[in-house]
Parts: C-alpha cells; sequence; structure tokens
C-alpha cells in the first residue's frame, strides 16, 4: 500500500505539467462547491443572525376574511386586556411619494398605534413618537427615520419641518433610529420609511380603511401563550374558519429562509457536483493515457512477479493520489479566497469561512471519483497480458 | 526441475493455423545450463514465453518444480514468476524511471520482503555484477552492457529456480557480451539452473547443453 503510494506519487512527479492539468478539473471542482456553498451559507448566517436579533417576541396577524366582523381600533383595545397578550398595533402599509422643498422620493407609510414603538422595539434619536391624541384626533404628524431625513429633507436636526406625503402635509415630530437589524434593514438596507397614525393613513389611502387587516402582537409573558390566546380570539371573532387569518412569528421566517437557502445550496452545490464529475472524467482520459503509454512498464512489473491486483492498485491509487492532491489544492485555494471576498466585502459585516462540512464533502467527493474514474484505467492495465505488453511498441 | 511433455502452442493467422510450438518435449535438470537456438520465427521466444509462465500452452503438459502449470490462473502465475523465475532480456527491460537499485528492488517489493532485508540483498546482487558504484543511476545514464547487468541482478535478486534469457547479449557489442556471458558462467558455476535463448551459434556453444529450434520442433544438438 504505502509502496504503491510511493509509486504513485514518483510517477505523478515525474509529469508535473500534465498532472496539474489533469487536477486542475478537480481544482475548478471543488473551488466552485466549496466557495458558492460557504458564500450561501455565510450570508445565510449573518441575514439569519439578523432575523435570531430581533428576538421572537412578537406575532404578526394578516386578516384576510373578515366575516362581517372587522378588527377595528377598538377590538384591538379590547384584546389588549386579555390574558397573556401585551400590546397590539395595527400596521397598515403603503408606499407613498414624500417630497420636501425640491426632493422628492419613494418612501414606506407605516399608519399605526403608540404600541407599535414598544412592540417592534424602535428607538427615538429626537422628538417623541405617535401619541393617542394622534390616533384620535388623525393629526399629519410623522415620525420619520434617519435615512428619510438625510436623504429627503438632507440634515437629521428636522423636527417641525413639513413633508409632503402624496400631497397631504406631515410635521415631523420625531426621528428614528435606523435599525441596523430590522428586518427591513436585512432587506431593504436604507429604506426611507414614516410612521404616521392609523387614522391619518386611513385618510390618505383608500386601501386602508378602519377595518384592521395587518397588526402586531407582543407577549405578556411567553410567546406560546400568546399565539393560544390570539388564535382563540380570532376563531372566536371569525366562525372558527380558521383560513381567515394567519398569525406568523419569527420562527416561521427563519424556517423560511432556511428553506430558501438550504434549497439554493442544494442547487449551486449539484452544479459544483457536476464540475467535479467533469474533472474526474479529464483523470480518467489521462489514466488511459497513461496506461497505454506505460503499457511496456506494465509488462516488465508482470514478467517480475507483480501480480493483476498490484497493478490494479497501482493505477489506482495514481488516481486516487492525483483526485486528492487535486482536491487539496481546491480546498486550499478555496480558503485562499474566501479570505479575499471577506477582506473585500467586510464593510457589509458579512464573514465567509470555510464550511468543514462542505470541505468533508468534497473530499469524500473527491476520493469516490478518483476510485470510480480510476477503476476503469486500472483494471484495463491490470488484465493486459505480459506477453503482449512486454513486446508493445518494440 | 522443467518437464516439457508434448506441448504445442497454436496461433491463428487469417483462416489457417500456425504452430509456434508442435508437440515439443523438453527436460531440463537442476543446475543445467543450457541454450536454446534457432533462427527468428522459430518458436524459440514462444518456448521461453511458456517456460517463464509469461504464457500458457495450447496442449500438453509443463510441469515445473514437479507443479503443473496450465490449470493455474493469472494471479497464481504471477505467484510462480516471482518466486520461481528471473528474466534477462534482449531489451534490457528496465523501468526507466527508477534508478538501477530501484529496479533491482522491485521483484522484492512484489514479493513481500521488508525493508532492510531488501537493501542486503539488493546490496549483494549487485555486488555480484560488479555495479555498486551505479545502484544511484537511471538505466538512461548507463550503458548498454550496465544496463543488461541491471537486469541480470534484477533476475538474481529473489535466488529464482531458474533464470531466463531472452537473446540477452541480442544487443550489446562482442566485449559487453563476452562480459554478460561471462557472469552467466559464473551464475551457473554456483549452482543456478539456466536457461539461454540466442540465435547466435557461438553464444549457444558456452553452455554446458544446446537445443536446437526449427519450426516449433526442438532437437537436441551433440547429446
Amino acid at each position: 500500500m504505502i509502496q504503491s503510494l510511493k509509486m504513485a506519487l514518483k510517477s505523478i512527479a515525474g509529469n508535473k505539467f500534465r498532472s496539474f492539468l489533469t487536477m486542475l478539473g478537480i481544482i475548478i471542482g471543488v473551488m466552485a462547491l466549496v466557495i458558492l456553498v460557504s458564500l450561501v451559507s455565510g450570508a445565510t448566517g449573518s441575514v439569519t443572525d439578523s432575523i435570531a436579533g430581533l428576538g421572537s417576541n412578537l406575532l404578526t396577524v394578516t386578516v384576510s376574511d373578515d366575516k362581517g366582523a372587522p378588527v377595528t381600533l377598538h377590538t384591538l383595545n379590547e384584546w389588549m386586556e386579555e390574558d397573556g397578550i401585551g400590546l397590539i398595533a395595527p400596521s397598515g402599509e403603503i408606499s407613498a411619494t414624500a417630497r420636501y422643498e425640491g426632493n422628492s422620493d419613494t418612501v414606506t407609510v407605516y399608519g399605526t398605534t403608540p404600541a407599535y414603538e414598544t412592540i417592534n422595539g424602535l428607538s427615538l434619536l429626537l422628538g417623541r413618537f405617535i401619541k393617542s391624541s394622534d390616533v384620535d384626533n388623525h393629526t399629519n404628524v410623522a415620525v420619520i427615520n434617519e435615512t428619510a431625513a438625510t436623504e429627503l429633507i438632507g440634515y437629521t436636526d428636522c423636527l417641525g419641518e413639513e413633508v409632503s406625503i402624496d400631497g397631504v402635509k406631515y410635521t415631523v415630530v420625531g426621528l428614528l433610529e435606523d435599525d441596523e437589524d430590522s428586518l427591513t434593514a436585512v432587506f431593504g438596507r436604507g429604506s426611507i420609511v414614516a410612521y404616521i397614525p392609523y387614522t391619518s393613513l386611513m385618510r390618505l389611502s383608500s386601501e386602508t380603511s378602519s377595518a384592521i387587516t395587518s397588526f402586531s402582537v407582543s407577549a405578556e409573558t411567553d410567546m406560546a401563550t400568546a399565539e393560544t390566546a390570539m388564535t382563540s380570539l380570532l376563531m372566536e371573532r371569525f366562525d372558527q374558519d380558521d383560513d381567515a387569518f394567519t398569525i406568523s412569528t419569527r420562527d416561521e421566517l427563519e424556517d423560511a429562509m432556511s428553506s430558501v437557502t438550504s434549497n439554493l445550496t442544494i442547487l449551486l452545490g449539484s452544479i459544483a457536483g457536476i464540475s467535479l464529475v467533469v474533472g474526474g472524467i479529464g483523470i480518467m482520459n489521462i489514466m488511459l493515457v497513461t496506461v497505454t503509454e506505460r503499457t511496456r512498464e506494465i509488462g516488465i512489473r508482470k514478467a517480475i512477479g507483480a501480480s493483476r491486483r498490484v497493478i490494479l492498485q497501482q493505477f489506482l491509487m495514481e488516481s486516487v493520489v492525483l483526485s486528492m492532491l487535486g482536491c487539496l489544492i481546491g480546498v486550499f485555494l478555496s480558503w485562499a479566497m474566501l479570505r479575499i471576498i471577506s477582506v473585500v466585502v467586510s464593510s457589509l459585516s458579512m464573514s465567509f469561512s470555510l464550511e468543514w462540512n462542505v470541505v468533508l464533502i468534497a473530499v469524500g467527493f473527491c476520493f469516490v471519483i478518483g476510485i470510480v474514474f480510476g477503476l476503469y484505467p486500472a483494471n484495463k492495465a491490470a488484465k493486459m497480458a505480459p506477453i503482449d505488453a512486454l513486446h508493445y511498441g518494440g | 526441475m522443467i518437464d516439457l511433455k508434448n506441448v504445442s502452442r497454436v496461433y491463428q493467422v487469417g483462416s489457417g493455423k500456425v504452430y509456434a510450438l508442435n508437440k515439443v518435449t523438453l527436460h531440463i535438470d537442476e543446475g543445467e545450463f543450457v541454450s536454446v537456438i534457432g533462427p527468428s520465427g522459430s518458436g524459440k521466444s514462444t518456448l521461453m514465453n511458456i517456460i517463464g509462465c509469461l504464457d500458457i500452452a495450447d496442449s500438453g503438459i509443463y510441469l515445473l518444480d514437479g507443479i503443473p502449470i496450465e490449470d493455474y490462473s493469472e494471479s497464481e502465475l504471477a505467484k510462480i514468476r516471482k518466486r520461481k523465475i528471473g528474466f534477462v532480456f534482449q531489451s534490457f527491460n528496465l523501468i526507466n524511471k527508477l534508478t538501477a537499485m530501484e529496479n533491482v528492488e522491485l521483484p522484492l517489493i512484489y514479493q513481500g520482503v521488508g525493508k532492510s532485508e531488501r537493501k542486503t540483498h539488493v546490496a549483494e546482487a549487485l555486488e555480484r555484477v560488479n555495479l555498486t558504484k551505479w545502484a544511484d543511476h537511471l538505466p538512461t545514464e548507463l550503458s548498454g552492457g550496465q544496463q543488461q547487468r541491471v537486469a541480470i541482478a534484477r533476475a538474481i535478486v529473489t535466488r529464482p529456480s531458474l533464470i531466463l534469457g531472452d537473446e540477452p547479449t541480442g544487443n550489446l557489442d562482442s566485449k559487453t557480451t563476452d562480459e554478460i556471458m561471462g557472469i552467466f558462467r559464473e551464475l551457473h558455476d554456483q549452482g543456478n539452473t539456466i536457461i539461454l535463448i540466442t540465435h547466435d551459434r557461438e553464444i549457444a556453444e558456452q553452455a554446458s547443453r544446446i537445443v536446437n529450434i526449427r519450426d516449433g520442433k526442438l532437437s537436441e544438438v551433440g547429446a
């Protein structure tokens, strides 16, 4: 075994350039596999970290069919009194055009109540959030985020400025910190956001009415109790029809994310796997050439006592070593590449590192490829009749 | 130790059959130095391949050390080759990527001999053919005579029962031929069984017994 390993290394070293070209297929295949999968899982890691950072402390309820019993602000206030349920805040959402002096930009407008600030863990930099009186009087006040202030108004100290949203003037009363970890920040970095009283949004947009279709709920004690309580309340209201509404938690979001990314990983992995197989065919091709070239050598070895098994072992070892060497080089280059990528994108706060389980898969896969694609040439060598081999080419 | 009885080897050429060996019967005792002489195409290489277990007869019986060969599988034949037979070929047949020492070592590796034991055997064999100084050279750096001496060292390193030479001097000039033949005679004096195949009468006459081969048939000379 060790002897055939030595022989294999010698034969590979004796033909360096050809060996390198042969390995190139495997090197590229391994790099594709390791880098792509590591990139996906690195990106996934940073996204799921962000989601997890939000804490799973809120439920999002969407009503699709109110069965003639619409959920209103008044209903929500009643439900807040129930056991197990903390705060509830409606969230109407529209996309509108905001104008300030000469500037105009698309803004995501949320219509809500004071509870929203606590439920979603927003943090104010300046001013105040929406108050109950704003909701009661449907005043035209807006709380905007930092991005909105800098992009639209041009400076952050903008309390008291008047911004027009879809033609209606709103006074800026509060400035929110851009939340790096918020869901909107994860998916749409640096979007312009404005929060206005729910009642004001009802006036602004025909899509939003007193019938609330979407709201978020925080728990009094734990999420499970809150979810059970909320479900029973909604079931009661909507004639025990659980198709009328959906309750989602962050966990479900994470599950959805991870199923998307694991599908992506499998897809990219199989593409890279195909290139590895192509690399394996390259090895087989070269091994067949090698066997033909060394026919005479095989004859000599057989004449002086090498059995079929020994010859088979020698050539199989050579193809496995070629493949594994390619694999090692590929893994090393992937590592180097990932380091470079990490440095380049370090500003995105994503970190990419070698995924060891992918490396293990790559190593195992290369081993199998070395054996599978080496078997045919090695067998061809082993089966040569010694006299024919000896007299080959003179 | 070698007993061939009515051994035939037939090749199919086109629609006809050619007898490379036609009912050959030959007996060689332990310690004999026999040369087989015949022109090219006479079947002498086929005879050597069969004696050397590289090829199997189509009919007849071949006993090597009392063992019938024709029943054996390829892997058993490989075992017999590695234990009992040492080959010396006309074209040396060394492996060019390996040094002289490594070439000589190879049969021992196939026999599974341990490293330290291999070293002593290789050193002995190279000493015997007077090549100790050239142990670390590649075959391409050696002269024809030196290469053939490496081949002889490789053939004797396993202490085989039989040394087979297939025109071992065919590619050498007369001076080196004498040198190589000297080594063969020495090996014979030390009690080795040697079969030499040649088309050169002068070489054949250095053996203690000459067998003629022509058109696949054997005849003893001066028996």
